[in-house]
């Protein structure tokens, strides 16, 4: 057989695979999937935030022609279902049984023949509820005194969920005694929400006559999840089968496992027919599994000269009603400790507490890496308040701190061991994209012209890849990642992962790991992954790991195979092994090039024509522990001006500087930061999830929770340096979350910078323009 | 009440309750599954449709209200078997990343290159400025539109030299 | 997401619509764009036994000079509006807000006078009329009445318009001599309902300022005409101070709330802001007639 010409593997920006079926409307959602006899569940969900669950009256509601059930608490309570364990440790209410702890809570679920009339039902259960005193400011929940939220824990007698700390606290503070200034910044990281295109939901069929329950999931960990449900429902495991369907995007929403998957599958199991669960967006946004909500507060040490010392972080976290962020099981604050971050500090200490509040529970979500947006945040904006009281330019003090190239591995003062990085190179290109001396100039001459035009910069240094196995677990479960890879007779190939897409094109990129590694052309490659029955054990795909695990593993394997097939060319060639040669697709004779087969005549032998004694088939199936984490970096560089008269500020420029160590395919690496550039924005710009005092929750739809149009957004100017991961086999280190980790900070910066020569520091996100006017007005800059 | 509606050309008649919104008519009635909802208030258009040529968002739209009109789904866009340049476009230029959002933009974007085969970037971002999304950041979809847009400009030029 | 149950009714003549109004006007709703209706049946903070679809009906669509009047017809859509050439040459004032209106897609169905009976105070129709000194013409089945935009809108959601009644038709005076109109909204994105909405119309005689209409959006229990705000611009010169005035005046009439947009003294501060530049944007497209 003839060599392929270019297999189109790493590196090149090949067109999706997956496009077909989206671009002609052939998605198939949960939503989409209709199953004979399927009934339509709608969850009744409180009103209230915090109160008794006195009683419950679902007689009318029962009466209306065609609905079939209704389930609340104190049916689940039979079957042991009315509480589940939360990826953090902690128990969350399936169906309230005694109290309802925020508003949105779960109280009641309806299954009828239509979705109409599950909604006219949902109307006609009376539910009475006995008012509790709320709580929705996590300082004041921790205040002797508060009431108990969760007082169905027996040992629980505070909001307290927990303590954690990182860092060492005698080393920082000697730091932070030698230090000639020390910047302070507070900062309230707002709550916001990952708010996918698509909400979550589930056809839950559970087949009366074998057992065997299908669960079509909204799913990022098909896997996890199996084993989990298979824990809390005491299913078989080998009777559960969940099967992702097309994802309309993830960005954390679809990790936990929430109460309404639950509810339906007991439903399918109970009644016998499959049952739909679609939540609308209200319960999407009310409900699931929020983001950040971390106060924090941040102090940097520094000599005069601009050099870091130390970093102390003293962090009050907002878990909700149930501490359920989905993070590795040894972090209660996630990743937070990379707080660091680019810089060379050699003590740093972080102290981090979770409060309980009459909130939805979550936290760890919306493309944060667990919880590195937050850290990033802090440090970038700290070094940027540094730089004005220092009086150093904000770029100057940065290249002065960054950790050099020649440090790497680098040792952080939290432990973490970062891979590779070259940040003065980003910092560098970034700078020169933006024209930034030039802009520094320009800056001033427009302020004489009363223009306020800001930039602002943010270097950040991210960590993916979660990761080994001693130090991270999802609920026990190592967070290894798999690749099983078969090759057919004719010399094309399934590979299947344990990673689960939302979007981010792993039809298309995993195809070309296996397309360089074993010269086979990506698009003889089908990948397959989201059918727990039929691809190997894997974490699934979040905290950007798929590439740096999976990835790792599709690599691992494919090199096994490839081995493998160098013994069948050797067979093949009538030569020892030692004697043959690889390039991408071939092998061949050292000294002979012509004497030659391609990979596709070895798939072709393994089945064929195997050397004696040789198993046939050429598969393999590979579970990776990652050694270390990946650090990917970058540098943002963000120009912003405001109207003095309104208060709104517009994105003039946005360069962005990425790395991720190799690019498997530049086109999709793009298109992630474009995406997180954008959730960036909207998170500095507009979004909030609002409580008043009485726990109502304000920003339950798209009304009040925003996200930007095409029309606010601005362009993105993306640029790359490739600083590969030296563990990692093909040197990526993965990027979904980067532009989300970085961006946020530059945009803020910017604002801050337009305002800080009047001795504006600082100002919460969403930095709205009413924020901004009241911060014009009282530095007297208004119009 | 009895609806007759045509859909991507064929008439399809069905029983509907008055209440039932055209998006879910069209994607529980007629199983074309394509148009989605993203939202409860209006706000994403997740669920656009083109009502006799005018981009609409059918899940504020009541399936009655649509009773003797045309109704264009994405399902509608391939002609002939082939695709629409906007399909292509959105390929080409890696203008979708989750899919769920892209039916609407496409078809949003199909209705503004009907009215203006040569738009601006700015044109096109106020165009699609009523559909919501959350992974590509819009910034390829515009250049997927302006993609299809020269293309279509290509085409009738290539035609227009042929007749 | 799933509406209750209604009956429906699509009436293919005024006479018939009315007729319906009358007998079920009380438990009945008209559906027009359906872009204000319809979310509030899907979220059921509406639950009408009746729906008067009244698309269908006849003769309330047009944009036409009737003699010193400007004609428009109630259920013409935000985009056509927005495209309307005598519109743009007669009005500018409606062609700049009309594209400000919602979104492109909800433009494209959403009516002048669903937008009007509807009544939010964060609507950005009513302002435009009040500044114009528009005229609502309402019918029934018992005949017809005209009232003027400021005696129209009522409070929150609540106008003089009976549930026997519909809006047919809005009639706004033609400006005589030079004349210039401009919305401005600030809104945190597309769609968005608006933070503040100013409407300004000024119309001159040999250089002075003959009428001033200032409407105000967002920043009340419903729109608001600024009507110290006009009066002080009413036969003076177009200077920058008097400008600076009547948006001082006109901040003052405004009666926002704070919440998460901003405080009210951030939304007076905008109405200030956006009133001044309106009516120095207004005076240069005056100008410009001559």
């Amino acid at each position: 057989m003839a060599v392929h010409e270019g297999v189109h593997g790493i590196g090149e920006s090949i067109k999706r695979v997956e496009d077909a079926r989206f671009i002609r409307g052939k998605g198939t959602y949960v939503d989409d999937i209709v199953l004979p006899g399927m009934l339509h569940m709608f969850l009744l969900r409180s009103p209230v935030a915090h109160a008794r669950l006195v009683s419950i009256n679902a007689d009318a509601a029962l009466a209306l022609p065609g609905v079939v059930a209704v389930v609340t608490g104190k049916d689940l309570e039979a079957h042991n279902l009315a509480w589940m364990p939360t990826l953090s440790g902690d128990t969350q209410a399936v169906l309230a049984t005694d109290k309802v702890r925020f508003q949105g809570q779960e109280v009641a679920a309806v299954i009828a023949e239509s979705p109409y009339v599950a909604q006219d039902a949902l109307e006609l259960i009376e539910v009475e509820y006995d008012p509790l005193p709320v709580l929705v400011d996590p300082a004041r929940s921790l205040e002797a005194g508060a009431p108990v939220i969760r007082d169905d824990k027996e040992d629980q007698s505070s909001n307290h969920v927990y303590h954690w700390e990182s860092g060492d606290k005698d080393a920082t503070e000697r730091a932070f005694a030698q230090a000639d200034v020390v910047v302070n910044l507070r900062t309230h990281y707002p709550r916001s929400h990952p708010a996918p295109m698509e909400t979550c939901g589930i056809v839950a069929d559970v087949n009366p006559a074998t057992g065997k329950a299908t669960l079509y999931m909204t799913s990022q960990a098909p896997h996890a999840h199996r084993t989990l449900f298979a824990i809390v429902a005491g299913l078989p495991e080998q009777n559960i089968r969940i099967k992702t369907p097309d994802i309309g995007g993830g960005f954390g929403n679809k990790v936990p496992i929430y109460p309404g998957y639950v509810v339906a599958t007991a439903a399918s199991l109970l009644i016998g027919r499959p049952v739909k669960w679609v939540e609308s967006r209200q319960e999407n946004l009310i409900s699931t599994g929020f983001a950040r909500d971390y106060h924090m507060q941040g102090e940097l040490a520094l000599n005069r000269d601009g050099k870091m010392l130390g970093l102390r972080v003293k962090l009050l976290s907002d878990q909700g009603a149930f501490y359920a962020d989905a993070q590795p099981s040894k972090f209660r604050a996630g990743l937070f400790h990379i707080v660091t971050g680019s810089y060379d500090l050699p003590a740093a200490h972080v102290v981090a507490d979770g409060a309980y509040t009459n909130k939805a529970p979550g936290g760890v979500a919306y493309r944060c890496s667990f919880r590195v947006t937050e850290a990033s945040y802090l440090i970038e904006r700290l070094v940027q308040t540094a730089a004005y009281e220092l009086g150093i330019d904000p770029a100057d003090l940065r290249l002065k701190n960054f950790i050099q190239p020649e440090q790497f591995p680098y040792r952080s003062a939290t432990g973490f061991e970062y891979d590779s990085g070259d940040y003065p190179a980003a910092m560098n290109l970034a700078l020169e994209k933006v024209s930034y001396r030039d802009l520094r100039r320009e800056q001033e001459e427009m302020r004489a012209q009363g223009r306020l035009i800001g930039i602002g910069l943010a270097s950040f240094t991210e960590v993916v890849g979660a990761g080994h196995g001693k130090d991270y677990d999802i609920a026990g479960i190592k967070m290894f990642d798999s690749a099983e890879l078969r090759v057919h007779p004719t010399g094309k190939a399934i590979l299947k992962i344990g990673v689960q897409t939302q979007g981010q094109g792993h039809e298309t990129t995993f195809a070309q790991i296996v397309a360089s590694e074993l010269g086979i052309p990506s698009e003889d490659v089908l990948v397959q992954y989201g059918d727990t029955d039929n691809v190997p054990y894997g974490l699934g795909t979040y905290a950007s790991r798929s590439t740096p695990t999976a990835g790792a593993a599709t690599s691992v394997i494919s090199r096994k195979l490839r081995a493998k097939a160098k013994k069948i060319a050797a067979h093949l060639l009538e030569t020892s092994e030692e004697d043959i040669e690889w390039e991408t697709g071939r092998f061949f004779v050292r000294g002979a090039p012509d004497r030659a087969v391609t990979i596709q005549d070895t798939a072709f032998a393994a089945y064929t024509n195997m050397p004696d004694g040789m198993e046939a088939g050429l598969e393999g199936v590979h579970y990776y522990d990652p050694p270390n984490m990946t650090f990917p970096f970058g540098t943002y560089a963000v120009v912003v001006e405001i109207d003095r008269g309104t208060g709104e500020w517009k994105v003039l420029r946005m360069v962005a500087v990425d790395d991720c160590g190799v690019r498997i395919n530049p086109m999709i690496v793009e298109g992630q930061i474009h995406g997180g550039l954008t959730e960036g924005f909207a998170t500095a710009a507009m979004q909030q999830i609002a409580f008043d005092e009485d726990g109502n929750c304000l920003g339950a739809n798209f009304t009040d929770y925003l996200i930007p149009t095409a029309w606010e957004t601005p362009d993105f100017e993306t640029f790359a340096t490739v600083t590969p991961s030296p563990h990692h086999p093909i040197g990526a280190k993965g990027v979904g979350e980067s532009a989300t980790v970085g961006s946020p900070a530059a945009y803020v910066n910017a604002v801050i910078d337009a305002l800080a020569h009047a001795g504006v520091r600082n100002i919460d996100m969403p930095v709205t323009s009413a924020k901004v006017w009241e911060a014009l007005s009282q530095a007297g800059l208004a119009e | 009440m009895e609806i007759t509606v045509t859909v991507n050309g064929a008439q399809q008649t069905a029983d509907v309750e008055p209440r039932t919104l055209l998006v879910h008519f069209i994607r529980e009635t007629l199983r074309l599954t394509g148009t989605h909802v993203g939202c409860d208030t209006t706000s994403c258009g997740a669920c656009t449709v083109l009502l006799d040529g005018t981009p609409i968002k059918s899940c504020t739209m009541l399936a009655v209200q649509a009773n003797g009109r045309s109704v264009t789904t994405v399902e509608g866009l391939v002609t002939n078997g082939s695709l629409h340049p906007l399909q292509e476009g959105f390929k080409e230029e890696h203008g979708l990343q989750c899919g769920f959002c892209t039916p609407g933009m496409m078809l949003v974007s199909a209705a503004l290159l009907e009215d203006n085969p040569d738009p601006t970037e700015s044109d096109v971002r106020w165009a699609i400025s009523g559909n919501m999304c959350r992974c590509t950041g819009y910034q390829n979809i515009v250049k997927a539109v302006l993609w299809a847009a020269e293309k279509g400009r290509t085409e009738s030029a290539d035609a227009s030299q042929a007749s | 997401m799933f509406p209750s149950a209604f009956e429906y009714s699509a009436p293919d003549s005024l006479d018939q619509a009315l007729a319906v109004l009358a007998e079920r006007g009380d438990e009945a709703k008209v559906l027009a764009g359906g872009q204000s209706l319809i979310p509030l049946l899907k979220l059921r903070f509406a639950a009408p036994a009746m729906l008067v679809d009244v698309n269908r009906v006849p003769g309330l669509n047009g944009v036409a000079e009737e003699g010193d009047l400007i004609a428009v017809g109630a259920l013409e859509r935000h985009n056509g509006l927005a495209r309307s050439d005598l519109l743009k040459t007669t009005l500018p004032l409606m062609t700049s807000a009309a594209p400000l209106v919602a979104d492109p897609l909800v433009r494209n169905l959403g009516t002048i006078g669903g937008s009007l009976a509807h009544a939010d105070p964060a609507g950005d129709w009513g302002s435009v009329m009040l500044a114009l000194e528009a005229q609502f013409v309402l019918q029934s089945a018992r005949g017809e009445r005209v009232v003027g935009a400021s005696d129209f809108f009522v409070d929150t959601f609540t106008t003089v318009l009976e549930p026997t009644e519909i809006v047919t038709k809005v009639r706004i005076p033609r400006p005589r001599g030079s004349s210039g109109g401009t919305y401005l909204k600030l809104e945190r994105k597309v769609g968005d309902f608006a933070t503040v909405g100013t409407a300004v119309q000024l119309e001159l005689d040999n250089g002075t300022i003959r009428r001033a209409g200032i409407g105000l959006t967002a920043v009340g229990s419903r729109n608001i005409k600024a009507t110290e705000a006009e009066a002080s611009l009413v036969g003076a010169e177009p200077t920058e101070a008097a400008f600076a005035e009547a948006a001082d005046l006109a901040s003052r009439a405004a009666e926002p709330s704070s919440d998460l947009r901003g405080s009210a003294e951030y939304k007076r501060g905008v109405v200030r802001t956006f009133v001044r530049r309106g009516l120095a944007q207004s005076l240069a497209a005056a100008r410009g007639d001559d």
